[in-house]
């Protein structure tokens, strides 16, 4: 006899307006397994889960739940068949207590107290049950994200999930935190639940699950036994071809110091010290690289370096002192000191996606001479500069009256970093410039920041990719907790080592 | 002064804070869930009007209040429409309910009635009448408590008790009942409602619907107990100051109470400028006396005095990504 | 999301809007007893049918194009000023003392200083509001409604006070001749014909025009523009931009005061004359139908302009001969703004669906 799947997704589709998310899908999840499902930005595995959890309506297909149809046009009916879903983005309300955010939607009766009570207690058993300690009084926007997600993971357990889907849930964690989440999983496995992993991260799919299934561009175009695969196999089935994460680049020939980091400090709006006594040179010619998880202060260094986070400390540019907090704190200023900056979310940031790519092409340097005439702006010119930088950064289509928004993810990155190497900067700041861009984008944009790098600018990366800064970078820097955790060079050093200083571990504290 | 005026003005404090107080209440319901309305006003308006003419045309002060109650739901449906269904600006439909509510009562009043768009005169029982709590006449001559008892407690209509009654009914909803936790998660991140299994649409319209009804009986108690009838505009503005009680109170029920409270205290003082002048021995301009609970608002908004925060999905129509 | 041609984003779905409130406003009429035909054609006549007509259409079209355009020039920044009404009663308050203080030698001087006196104040009363939004984060629909009313107990606590006139009425003195600004009919009339006669429409509806060129060059031509477009899209882009947020806030703020202040030249310097209480009447709020209607471009606000003003006229005539009272203005005004503001999903979603499924059926077939 052979037992029926937990899961079984029968031809889901599913549109977005014009783009087709999902086509044609069918999976299948064995109970009492842990189901990685892996594939690009963008591949549609987040749409498939979402619609296996009733939070997106399928345009086509069926579900089955151990065995049984079931339909699932909301959230409810897929908790009433028994599954549960931490989403990448958490959903919980932030300034109610853990308790209440368990309780929500879960609740007993008309009236709270009784079931704020029992929830107490159930909570208590969970959390001795998984390692799952959380203070239930806490309020959720005071605890760390690594807590939070322990919370939406026992809401789901609190609702009895037997299938529990996680979308990407390293992505905010270090890799200690990561660790403890995957031993969590295990004993849920144990326990006889069936979980569904989301990643990118083939590292993550090799460790921990024990059937996998490849998504490429809203198709599945694979399901294999983890032990019968290998990374490679499945990188490949990811992108449909093989790739080679390998830049060819020259030795760097390496000039005087252009930018020169002392004592950096921040501290945000809530008050949260993100960055802590950053020290850092950039010298022409070279690429900095840095790494960490994201969330570790790499933002708000790129912010406070592109102008719009205010700092203290001292940040020499060509030998000159920029000002950190003043009048001359901004975009603008910077700009004029010969810093471009690629940001790291180039639609809420590096675009404005209602803009035509005319419009976005003089972005930030829109107040320039150049693009003026009289008390106007000088459109013509503008659209002829436009025409010219989309012929060598090869944007497709080259049409500068497109709206930003209808360009794909690798073409609006283009147009960005059309805009912001063409200023012939001496000083680029990049933030994760692959992020959500298709392979082939990928190359060109590596081959670009070489390129650059070559003509003896200096690069400032930030990248959560590991293997991008390995590629790319002539010396690496760790950031962790707003600081900087050390340098290494790129052939003297591992993925391993940068993991663990990642994860704000020195090779000390390892042995 | 004498006791009776301190106890006169007071009481008209209560009877003006009344509308206030069921307007804020009902702001408050809609708020909390995440949908913000300016349109408290026109609500306001319409259910004065139809209370005002059904109770007319009964003689039943209640059957109006029924009416003015189904006016004001019908603009919250149309509310919820444009800012749950089909997730338009909530600023802009609250706008145009304002407007519809104040064209349409002057039209259809002309029309039926012919009075220049008012309604006739109400009188009997087609008016709340005030209520005399027991042994109020009893009690009246203890010194100090019993005139407390009789003036300001005592002799109100039933629609001020209710009104009352409504301050700890909404506290213990909004934070001791099921429907509360959700209805505050709901106005701080609907897709965490949304993913626990419930349904944030039906949530949004239960509060709009709260807030129709809170809004009629403000409305009604304009035309049929504050008042005799329905006049043009009769609202006066009350629904924005309620919308500003509200910022004013940081969208908590008791604190609307006493926001609300203020600000008919201020309104009972512009109508009696000798009660100020005889206290602070100089003459206070009405128009300032009007336009304070403004600029207390501006005040509490610029954050001067502590930081009015509101729902944080609040005005925003909940679209699943994408 | 590309599906939907332009043109049906800035033509078809107004004009649908518009049907349906036209056609909710027919079945208002019908419901009171009247005819909507016949109202529309009374309308039509006593709006259009005349230069007496126009004179006023014109007339009100003048302060809508200027009302329109204060809120269109704050929506592109992404800000909802709904306290044009209040702007422009201070915008009055700055003509009045401009046209009553200072002895102008010619109305053309006097029309541009009571321009000038008219957006300076009225600015300046959107100018608080922008502050506590740029710097204190409060909240400018409600700071600005709260401002409306204070400006209307300001110039109540003024008129029956330091400006009021000799007399029972709240107003100030009858401003001097030289400040008078010249009519349509002054202007129009050509020896015994004379047109216009006795309507209010003034030059001041050249200058709304000219302020609708202003407008469109500053969107679409300047740098300014662009930077306040940019911040309308998207705050996070302009802050990496270099724009600031601040400047943007207080300067489309102050711009959408000014234009709204300046309404006052027209009914404050060219037609009463005077300021008497209560001179706005409500354009400040019509302003919002108009630039929504309009989309926030100027063209589209003159055109949504001379429409409510043709409805304001046509209005008026219909409570002099029928029936139905002056409010029903009110009540269509309502329902343009529900239907091309609020509701505009509710037309934008289907059409959008046609679009794309027509294009799907061409590719198809392709």
């Amino acid at each position: 006899m052979t037992t029926a799947p937990a899961i079984e997704l029968k031809g889901i589709s599913k549109s977005f307006g014009p783009v087709q998310a999902n086509k044609d899908i069918s999976i299948r999840v064995m109970p009492g397994t842990i189901h990685g499902i892996i594939g690009e930005n963008g591949a549609g595995k987040s749409t498939l889960m979402s619609i296996l959890y009733g939070f997106y309506k399928a345009d086509a297909g069926e579900v089955f739940i151990s065995g049984t149809k079931t339909a699932i046009p909301d959230s409810q009916a897929a908790i009433a068949a028994g599954i549960g879903m931490v989403f990448q983005h958490f959903k919980l309300v932030e300034n109610f207590t853990v308790l209440e955010n368990i309780v929500l939607g879960a609740e007993d009766s008309g009236l709270l107290r009784p079931s704020l009570a029992r929830a107490r207690k159930e909570l208590k058993a969970l959390a001795d049950e998984y390692e799952l300690n959380v203070d239930p009084d806490a309020v959720v926007e005071d605890i760390g994200v690594g807590m939070q997600q322990r919370v939406e993971i026992l809401k789901a357990l609190y609702r009895r999930a037997d299938i529990l889907i996680l979308d990407e849930p390293t992505g905010v964690l270090t890799p200690a935190e990561a660790d403890h989440l995957f031993r969590i999983l295990e004993n849920l496995k144990r326990e006889g639940k069936t979980i569904i992993l989301i990643t990118h991260k083939l590292r993550e799919i090799m460790d921990t699950t024990d059937t996998v299934s490849v998504m490429r561009r809203g198709e599945m175009t694979a399901t294999v036994k983890t032990a019968d695969t290998s990374p490679a196999e499945l990188a490949e089935l990811m992108v449909g071809r093989k790739v080679l994460l390998q830049v060819d680049k020259k030795p760097a020939r390496v000039g005087d110091v252009i930018l020169d980091v002392q004592n950096l400090n921040v501290t945000d709006d809530k008050g949260v010290h993100r960055v802590k006594d950053v020290n850092l040179t950039v010298r022409a010619g070279e690429i900095l690289g840095i790494a960490g998880v994201s969330g570790n202060g790499q933002s708000e260094l790129l912010e406070v370096l592109g102008g719009y986070e205010k700092a203290t400390g001292t940040i020499t540019v060509n030998g000159v002192k920029i000002d950190l907090t003043g009048a001359k704190s901004d975009g603008r200023s910077r700009r004029a000191r010969g810093i471009a900056h690629v940001p790291e979310d180039r639609q809420r940031e590096g675009l404005i996606m209602d803009y035509h790519a005319w419009e976005n092409v003089a972005f930030g340097y829109h107040h320039e001479p150049k693009f003026q005439r009289g008390m106007f702006m000088d459109n013509a010119a503008i659209k002829a500069d436009t025409v010219a930088k989309m012929e060598r950064f090869d944007v497709r289509p080259p049409d500068p009256r497109l709206e930003a928004k209808s360009f794909s993810g690798g073409n609006q990155q283009k147009i960005v970093l059309a805009r912001e190497i063409e200023r012939n900067p001496d000083l680029l700041l990049i933030g994760q410039p692959t992020r959500g861009v298709d392979i082939g984008a990928i190359e060109f944009i590596h081959q670009q920041i070489v390129a650059l790098r070559d003509q003896g600018k200096a690069i400032l990366l930030v990248s959560v990719e590991l293997e991008e800064i390995l590629a790319l970078s002539d010396r690496i820097a760790v950031m962790f907790d707003g600081r900087m955790m050390g340098e290494r060079l790129p052939d003297q050093t591992d993925e391993k080592e940068l993991g663990m200083l990642m994860a704000g571990m020195t090779k000390e504290d390892a042995a | 002064m004498d006791l009776l005026t301190l106890l006169q003005v007071f009481d008209s404090t209560v009877r003006l804070a009344t509308p206030l107080l069921l307007a804020c209440l009902a702001g408050l319901f809609s708020e909390r869930a995440g949908i913000f309305d300016i349109g408290l006003e026109g609500k306001m308006l319409a259910a004065a009007f139809l209370s005002a003419a059904v109770a007319y045309t009964t003689g039943s002060a209640w059957v109006g209040l029924g009416a003015g109650i189904m006016a004001s739901l019908a603009l919250s449906g149309i509310h919820g429409l444009a800012s749950i269904t089909f997730r338009g600006n909530q600023l802009i439909s609250g706008v145009a309910i304002n407007f519809l509510a104040a064209g349409l009562t002057v039209v259809v009043a002309q029309s039926w009635f012919g009075q220049g768009g008012r309604t006739p005169q109400l009188t009997g029982s087609a008016r709340f009448e005030p209520i005399t709590l027991p042994f109020a006449e009893a009690l009246r001559d203890i010194p100090v408590l019993g005139p407390i008892y009789y003036e300001l407690f005592s002799g109100h209509t039933a629609l001020v008790y209710i009104a009352l009654i409504f301050v700890p009914l909404t506290w213990w909803v909004l934070y001791s009942t099921r429907f509360g936790l959700r209805l505050r998660a709901v106005g701080e991140n609907p897709a965490a409602v949304d993913t626990a299994g419930i349904s944030v649409v039906g949530l949004r319209y239960t509060a709009v619907v709260i807030c129709g009804v809170l809004c009629g009986i403000a409305g009604a108690y304009l035309a049929t107990a504050l008042q005799a009838s329905f006049v043009k505009d009769m609202s006066a503005g009350r629904g924005y100051i309620a919308l500003a009680a509200l910022i004013f109170a940081k969208w908590r029920p008791w604190a609307a109470l006493y926001a609300c409270l203020l600000f008919g205290f201020l309104q009972a003082l512009a109508l009696r400028p000798d009660v100020i002048q005889s206290v602070l021995g100089f003459k206070v301009n009405a128009q300032l006396l009007d336009v304070l609970p403004y600029i207390l608002t501006v005040i509490i908004l610029a954050g001067f005095v502590g930081k009015a925060i509101p729902p944080r999905a609040g005005g925003e129509p909940y679209v699943k990504e994408r | 999301m590309d599906g939907m041609p332009k043109w049906a984003d800035v033509v078809l779905i107004p004009l649908i809007s518009l049907i349906l409130a036209a056609i909710l406003s027919a079945l208002v009429i019908l419901a009171i007893g009247e005819s909507p035909i016949e109202a529309l054609m009374l309308m039509i006549d006593g709006a259009l049918g005349s230069t007496y007509g126009w004179g006023y259409t014109l007339y009100y079209a003048t302060n809508f194009i200027f009302t329109g355009l204060a809120v269109s020039v704050a929506f592109h920044a992404r800000m909802f000023n709904i306290g044009g009404e209040g702007q422009a009663m201070i915008g009055g308050l700055g003509v009045a003392l401009f046209c009553l203080y200072i002895p102008w030698p010619h109305w053309s001087l006097a029309l541009l200083g009571g321009t000038l006196g008219a957006a300076v104040f009225g600015a300046a009363w959107a100018m608080i509001p922008a502050y506590l939004q740029a710097k204190r984060g409060s909240h400018i629909v409600i700071t600005t409604i709260m401002f409306n009313f204070i400006a209307a107990a300001l110039l109540n606590y003024l008129l029956i006070g330091a400006l009021k006139a000799k007399g029972m009425e709240p107003a100030t003195e009858k401003f001097r001749e030289t400040t008078h600004l010249p009519s349509f009919q002054d202007m129009f009339s050509f020896g015994e014909t004379a047109l216009f006669r006795g309507t209010p429409a003034n030059v001041s509806f050249f200058v709304a025009i000219l302020a609708c060129f202003a407008v469109w060059a500053l969107i679409w031509k300047t740098k300014l523009g662009y930077e306040i477009r940019a911040y309308g899209h998207s705050e996070s882009a302009a802050k990496y931009a270099g724009i600031s947020p601040t400047k943007i806030i207080m300067i489309s703020m102050l711009i959408s005061g000014g234009l709204a202040g300046m309404m006052a030249i027209n009914n404050v310097q060219g037609e009463a004359e005077r300021l008497v209480l209560n001179a706005v009447e409500g354009a400040g709020f019509i302003g919002i139908a108009v630039a929504l209607m309009g989309r926030s471009h100027p063209f589209g606000v003159f055109l949504a302009a001379i429409l409510f003003g043709f409805l304001y006229q046509g209005g008026a005539e219909l409570a002099l001969w029928t029936k139905i009272p002056r409010e029903m203005i009110v009540v269509i005004q309502a329902l343009v703004i529900l239907f091309t503001g609020a509701l505009d999903d509710m037309v934008r979603a289907p059409l959008e669906r046609m679009f794309l499924a027509a294009q799907r059926r061409k590719k198809g077939a392709a």
